[in-house]
């Protein structure tokens, strides 16, 4: 009791900096997740393509995303890029100053959902690669008796019923995504996890982390219940009704 | 070559802290993985239900949490018994809360896999006069790991690539060892790629010893 009064206190001095992370959660899930599913499809196609100069770029990106830490490749995209860029103008920060690329390397956002779309999107293209790869083969054949293009039948059959099949794995992907955003807190961004950093570094206890715990559990229930309605939408044909 | 500047002993220092805190954690993951699987399977309905929720709560918060309220809780409930101040180093959060979080995710892995063992089997062993503990023993324990196989191997992959996040509490491994080399050489690209290709390294072998493992485990069986 003690101790969910003293949350509570807690709560209360500090819930407009609490609400403001919790936007840039949001923000920052929601976006990363559109952007990495539009990079996901034509990554899972060219995964599937039987030309080893489209597929093999493909399978290294995959490897490269999938097989190191999102935490280095916030850190490599954070610091990396803009030392890069830097050195690329020959140290000399007032040119990059005008360049093309400063309103992204200005905005830690920016950074941070370029780090979270090139990840997610390579973990997304795993599960919808699956679902094109397990769409019956009479449909397949059927398209191309009915004498659909290669191109067609992606655009017709292949993705829509992919896409479909892969609905349970990308929310889980998305809930994923939404857990790691706590990495941004590391990168000096607020989200929720960085507005309970700043609460703690001002009230030195600790027990602000254990506030954060109710607002996690329903974000994911959201995100459940969001892909829970996808599913009803575009699955409705493979619902089984059992009597 | 990459220059490292003199960082090399030390990046591989923290190569070896990564690895040891991933080894333990697996071990220990496993141990709580299996006593969570056999609660949630068992006929006492409170403790079922407790460790399904408790298990839940673990998958669905973000890692980072866990690492920092395991790492402030453990240091005042440590206070707070012995009333006095006890030091709780990184190594010993890092390892609570991977284990912890990787035996959540392992007790479904291993629920599966004791339910994928077929009925046959089980009432067959019955039927010898076998004692339900020997039954466990001698049928389900050993037949259980070939299914729950695949599964562990991705959550070790997700096990090694966690290990970074316990660099926040202040552990000396690769991720930290790495940003303590970018802040005195100021090459945050040159340093970050490599911290992200020794993770890769790892994380390919890793896949390639499982592919070797699981292949090894279907000797005798015919599948599909």
């Amino acid at each position: 009791m003690d101790l969910i009064s003293s949350l509570l206190e807690l709560a209360q001095d500090y819930w407009p900096q609490f609400l403001r992370g919790l936007w840039t959660t949001v923000q920052l899930t929601v976006l990363s997740c559109l952007l990495g599913f539009c990079l996901a499809i034509p990554l899972a196609l060219a995964r599937l393509s039987k030309n080893w100069l489209i597929s093999g770029p493909a399978l290294v990106y995959s490897v490269c995303f999938r097989g190191s830490p999102l935490l280095v490749q916030v850190f490599l995209i954070y610091y990396g890029l803009p030392s890069v860029l830097l050195q690329f103008y020959g140290g000399d920060v007032p040119a990059m100053r005008e360049s093309f690329f400063w309103p992204l390397l200005n905005a830690p956002f920016m950074l941070a959902l370029i780090a979270f779309t090139l990840n997610t999107g390579a973990y997304m293209a795993e599960p919808i690669r699956g679902g094109i790869q397990s769409v019956p083969n009479g449909e397949r054949e059927a398209a191309l008796a009915c004498g659909m293009s290669p191109r067609l039948l992606t655009r017709r059959v292949l993705l829509p019923r992919g896409l479909r099949i892969a609905i349970p794995a990308l929310s889980n992907e998305t809930i994923l995504t939404m857990k790691a955003t706590t990495l941004v807190s590391l990168v000096t961004m607020l989200d929720l996890m960085g507005a309970a950093g700043r609460a703690f570094t001002q009230t030195y206890d600790s027990k602000v982390y254990l506030v954060l715990v109710p607002f996690y559990l329903v974000l994911i229930w959201a995100i459940a219940r969001i892909f829970a309605l996808l599913e009803k939408r575009y699955n409705r044909y493979l619902v089984r009704k059992t009597v | 070559m990459i220059d490292l500047q003199g960082f090399g002993p030390q990046l591989l220092e923290g190569v070896l802290m990564t690895l040891r805190l991933a080894a333990v954690s697996l071990f220990l993951g496993i141990i709580i993985g299996l006593a969570a699987a056999i609660a949630k399977m068992s006929s006492i309905r409170w403790l079922a239900r407790g460790v399904d929720i408790l298990t839940n709560l673990l998958r669905g918060l973000p890692e980072l949490l866990t690492i920092l309220i395991l790492y402030y809780g453990v240091q005042n409930l440590f206070n707070a018994i012995f009333e006095d101040f006890v030091e709780v180093d990184g190594f010993t959060a890092g390892v609570a809360a991977l284990s912890l979080v990787f035996g959540s995710y392992a007790s479904e892995t291993f629920r599966g896999a004791f339910l994928a063992i077929p009925i046959g089997q089980i009432e067959a062993a019955k039927s010898f006069g076998m004692s339900p503990f020997t039954v466990f023993r001698r049928i389900q324990l050993p037949q259980m790991w070939r299914y729950a196989l695949p599964g562990l191997g991705n959550l070790w992959l997700v096990l090694i690539k966690d290990t970074s996040l316990v660099s926040v509490v202040g552990l000396q491994e690769l991720m930290r060892k790495t940003q303590i080399a970018t802040s005195v050489t100021k090459s945050p690209f040159t340093f970050y790629s490599v911290a992200a290709l020794i993770f890769i390294a790892i994380t390919v072998v890793s896949t390639l010893f499982l592919r070797w493992i699981e292949k090894k485990s279907r000797r005798g069986v015919r599948m599909g």
